[in-house]
């Protein structure tokens, strides 16, 4: 009974990370309807960020991460001018594809000037431990899930009791209109992308303990995002916390249960089943068009 | 200017519109068949991956060009493929049986895709493609009897009735070339039927073509299966021209690239297929320049321009670590996917079409013949 | 009974009864006509003969036989076609590509016929080709044929949708707004033809219009439609003096 609750707990706290980059994907998406497939890659790049920062310029760790967050926001910014706006309206596929142009190239980027090993940072929850009775958590794994739920609760209010944040729902809902309305349209999108990067450098900083800082993180984690993001519906960020929770709770137990090669293949057959039961996720909305 | 006169209905049914038609394709065929004869081995086994490219781009460009039915997970079909294809001739099965058997076998699973996919769309299709050819990757690690697990399998050489047909031998080549044929005939074929019009009116409003008589479901898993079955014989070729297969060589990678070959191409018309797989195959070569060549030749360059040989020395030492960086196809890759959504929309093709029409109207061609209207995003939600 | 039956028909989402138990019947060779303010559910009532919505309750004939479980790709078949409000054209297609699938539900040939090409699939080709040509004609859009949707202005669209459901041969047409975004001369261009494609080709004709000029114009029958409930029904000019049509159209 203990082995599965620390096995439940260690899940949770796997879940909280896809969480925190499936709540990336689902700002971007919930504001301007686009699915940025490079997600994973702005968090890792955002680790790299924060190694720079801490690492190699020595800066106090909580300095590092508010540059690293401020840094990755601009990035965010310049991607959104150079690569999204001009595509914007173009179909869905396409500007998936641009997105997954965008995260090969920032991978091998990060590879050429960082090199390929695991890098590795000093951080305040690198070591000690949580115990409560004989459950233990480590801090890192405790950072994160407090810093995904306060991400959650924060954007969640954003989204639906902020002026900013109700532009940005007209702004998905349909941009010409938005315009015409006197929401400034650029700089709503311009935004959700600094925010969304935003997120991610804060997902890579919290990371960096756990996973090492490597080129190839931000896919790997990324993939399984992604999939917590659809589980949970795209475009709603209570859906993406609990379909990242799903994801990650089902990849551990099943690592622990089952046989070999389950871990990483059971969060795809659970999404494939809930699709065909939700055509839209959890949390989606179902699509109706009007003729 | 070519003025066509039309006086009967086969002149738009026809493949080969009028006399220009057969020229240049008759020549293009030509060039094919003399190929192997005048290139040496190494461009000539280049070739074979652009056939078997361009069938992969075939195969997608009725799916998601014609159909409109996004997919990431054809690296999973051509694994199906190339695993029949292996463990039947293990089995000592002739290729005449497992040719067929891989593309119905493969057809068949994409059929099975297909129907979840009847539900789906958009993004949720696109993910739903990925996890199955993740679930299919899996498999083929795991299903050891079978397919060896990770160690891979050794695709023997393929025997035609008792024939050899070495992979890097002529007779290869034009057996890649006869199925690439093969499946653009099919392609063109569905085009020009109520099938092909389904699938278009399918991609263009669903709503319209169930109220003109269209059985969804049914056209959508007609697409997914033709397209896998497609995917499925190119895989039989990719596993005779690899020699050896293992589940790491279908990944997710391999499916992006695929996308690629019809983005780069152009996914609205066959050409796009050849045009993107041409493009795609040549990154390789062009790469392995790069690190060897073009350094070489900045540096001789350089020097006869006036430099040191000290400085030249250098120039070419940088030149060939960047050309040698690990992860610089990544780089490129990534690049070439942006700029081609960026500025080239259509595709390779479309650069064509552009191009022949300016010369077709010259000097009238006005630019914004092509010029995309300002489109504003509104919300799939209620599409 | 009738040749088109709507027999007590109801549609509910969720709380709101976008239609309540409406019931007309339509005759063979007639234009019939739903009007009614915005919401009335008009558009809604098309929906449900086209199947693309399931009856809460109620009942659909066609020629004697009920449809109301048949699948909507198989309307068609049938030998009822629409067109739509918001114009649903397949927009990267060229006209005559657009036609030729609304000859879909004569298609004949099977897939591997198809993928071969055989002789018999090209004789199927010209034959849709040759019906397709007629309705071409008809509707005076020969100078589209291999133009784009997408290139087209609006008012030519609104006639190739016409064209589209006409190339299905249907018994019954159901052409929603067929004047909305028309200007004026579009207009009576529309109204000749409606009456053309009943008198010329027999077809039956069922309607939802704005434009009273049109109505008045072309339909024999009228009827009236408020909050999802027949308000009146009958000559355009019965249904316009009607009271509760007026109190509709006026407030009252």
């Amino acid at each position: 009974m203990l082995d599965f609750i620390q096995q439940l707990v260690s899940g949770i706290a796997l879940g909280c990370v896809y969480g925190l980059i499936a709540l990336g994907f689902v700002l971007i998406y919930k504001a301007t309807e686009v699915v940025n497939f490079a997600q994973g890659d702005l968090m890792m790049l955002g680790g790299f960020f924060v190694f720079t920062f801490i690492g190699l310029m020595g800066l106090d760790y909580w300095l590092g991460f508010l540059f690293a967050v401020c840094a990755m926001a601009v990035f965010g910014m310049a991607t959104e001018r150079i690569l999204i706006r001009p595509i914007l309206g173009y179909p869905q596929f396409s500007i998936v594809m641009a997105t997954i142009g965008l995260g090969y190239f920032l991978r091998s980027v990060a590879g050429m000037i960082w090199g390929t090993d695991d890098l590795k940072i000093e951080t305040p929850f690198s070591t000690g431990v949580l115990k409560l009775g004989d459950l233990v958590i480590a801090h890192d794994k405790l950072s994160v899930i407090v810093a995904t739920v306060i991400l959650c609760a924060v954007l969640y209010a954003f989204f639906n009791y902020t002026r900013m944040g109700t532009a940005m729902r007209a702004t998905s809902e349909n941009m010409l209109a938005a315009y015409y309305m006197g929401i400034p349209v650029k700089r709503v999108v311009s935004l959700i992308w600094a925010i969304s990067a935003a997120v991610a450098a804060t997902a890579g900083v919290l990371l960096a303990p756990i996973t090492f800082i490597h080129s190839n993180v931000g896919l790997a984690l990324g993939l399984k995002a992604f999939p917590a993001a659809v589980l949970g519906g795209f475009g709603s960020i209570p859906g993406a916390l609990i379909g990242g929770l799903i994801i990650g709770v089902i990849e551990t137990l099943a690592g622990f249960y089952l046989p070999q090669g389950w871990k990483d293949v059971a969060p795809y057959v659970v999404l494939l089943i809930v699709l065909l039961v939700r055509p839209h996720g959890l949390f989606g909305p179902s699509m109706r068009k009007k003729v | 200017m070519r003025f066509v006169f039309k006086t009967d209905y086969d002149q738009d049914i026809r493949l080969l519109k009028h006399s220009g038609y057969w020229w240049s394709y008759g020549v293009l065929l030509a060039a094919l068949i003399a190929f192997p004869y005048l290139v040496g081995s190494y461009l000539q086994s280049q070739i074979v991956f652009v056939f078997i490219y361009a069938i992969v781009g075939v195969a997608l460009i009725i799916l998601t060009g014609f159909t409109g039915q996004a997919s990431l997970g054809h690296a999973a079909f051509l694994a199906i493929g190339a695993y029949t294809a292996g463990f039947l001739q293990s089995q000592g099965i002739s290729f005449i049986v497992y040719f067929p058997a891989a593309a119905i076998i493969t057809g068949a699973v994409g059929a099975m895709v297909g129907f979840p996919a009847l539900r789906l769309s958009g993004i949720y299709l696109v993910i739903a493609t990925i996890a199955f050819a993740f679930i299919v990757e899996e498999i083929l690690a795991r299903w050891e009897s079978v397919t060896h697990g990770n160690e891979g399998m050794r695709v023997r050489t393929l025997d035609f009735l008792g024939q050899p047909v070495p992979r890097d031998g002529d007779a290869f080549y034009f057996l890649c070339l006869l199925v690439l044929v093969g499946s653009i005939l099919l392609a063109l074929n569905l085009l020009r039927s109520p099938t092909g019009r389904a699938f278009i009116a399918i991609r263009d409003s669903e709503t319209a073509a169930k109220s003109m008589g269209i059985d969804l479901a049914g056209y959508k898993v007609k697409s997914f299966a033709i397209s896998a079955a497609l995917t499925g014989m190119a895989g039989v070729l990719f596993a005779h021209k690899m020699s050896f297969i293992s589940p790491e060589m279908f990944t997710l990678l391999l499916s992006i690239e695929f996308i690629m070959v019809i983005i780069i191409g152009g996914a609205f018309g066959v050409h796009g297929a050849v045009l993107g797989a041409i493009f795609i195959v040549m990154v390789d070569p062009f790469l392995t320049a790069l690190k060897d060549d073009v350094p070489v030749l900045g540096a001789s360059l350089a020097s006869s321009l006036g430099m040191s040989s000290e400085g030249s020395g250098k120039l070419r030492d940088t030149m060939s670590a960047i050309g040698s960086a690990a992860g610089l196809k990544g780089a490129i890759y990534g690049l070439i996917i942006m700029m081609f959504i960026l500025f080239e929309p259509y595709g390779l093709y479309g650069r064509w079409l552009k191009v022949k029409l300016f010369f077709q109207l010259f000097p009238l061609y006005k630019k914004a013949t092509f010029k995309r209207q300002k489109t504003y995003v509104k919300s799939e939600r209620n599409r | 009974m009738s040749f088109f039956t709507v027999d007590s028909i109801s549609l509910q989402f969720g709380g709101l009864k976008a239609v309540d138990k409406v019931s007309f019947s339509v005759e063979k060779g007639e234009i019939f006509t739903i009007i009614g303010p915005n919401g009335a559910g008009k558009t809604s009532i098309f929906n449900l003969i086209s199947r693309l919505y399931d009856p809460t309750s109620g009942k659909l004939f066609f020629e004697g036989r009920d449809i109301t479980e048949v699948p909507a790709h198989q309307i068609a078949k049938l030998g009822i076609a629409r067109t739509f409000q918001n114009i649903e054209l397949f927009e990267n297609a060229t006209m005559l590509a657009n036609l030729l699938v609304g000859r879909h539900c004569h298609a004949t040939t099977q897939l591997w016929q198809e993928i071969l090409f055989l002789p018999s699939v090209r004789r199927a080709e010209k034959e849709h080709r040759r019906k397709v040509e007629e309705v071409i004609e008809f509707l005076d859009l020969q100078a589209y044929r291999e133009k784009l949707i997408a290139g087209l202005p609006y008012g030519v669209r609104k006639v190739v949708e016409v064209a589209r459901a006409l190339c299905s041969e249907p018994k019954l047409i159901l052409l929603d707004e067929p004047s909305s975004g028309l200007n004026v001369e579009e207009t009576d261009d529309m109204s000749f033809w409606i009456r053309d494609i009943r008198t010329e080709l027999g077809v039956t004709v069922l309607m939802v219009e704005h434009d009273m000029t049109l109505v008045n114009r072309v339909s024999d029958r009228v009827l009236a439609l408020n909050y999802g409930k027949v308000l009146a029904s009958g000559t355009p000019a019965e249904v316009q003096a009607h009271p509760d049509v007026i109190a509709a159209y006026l407030g009252a």
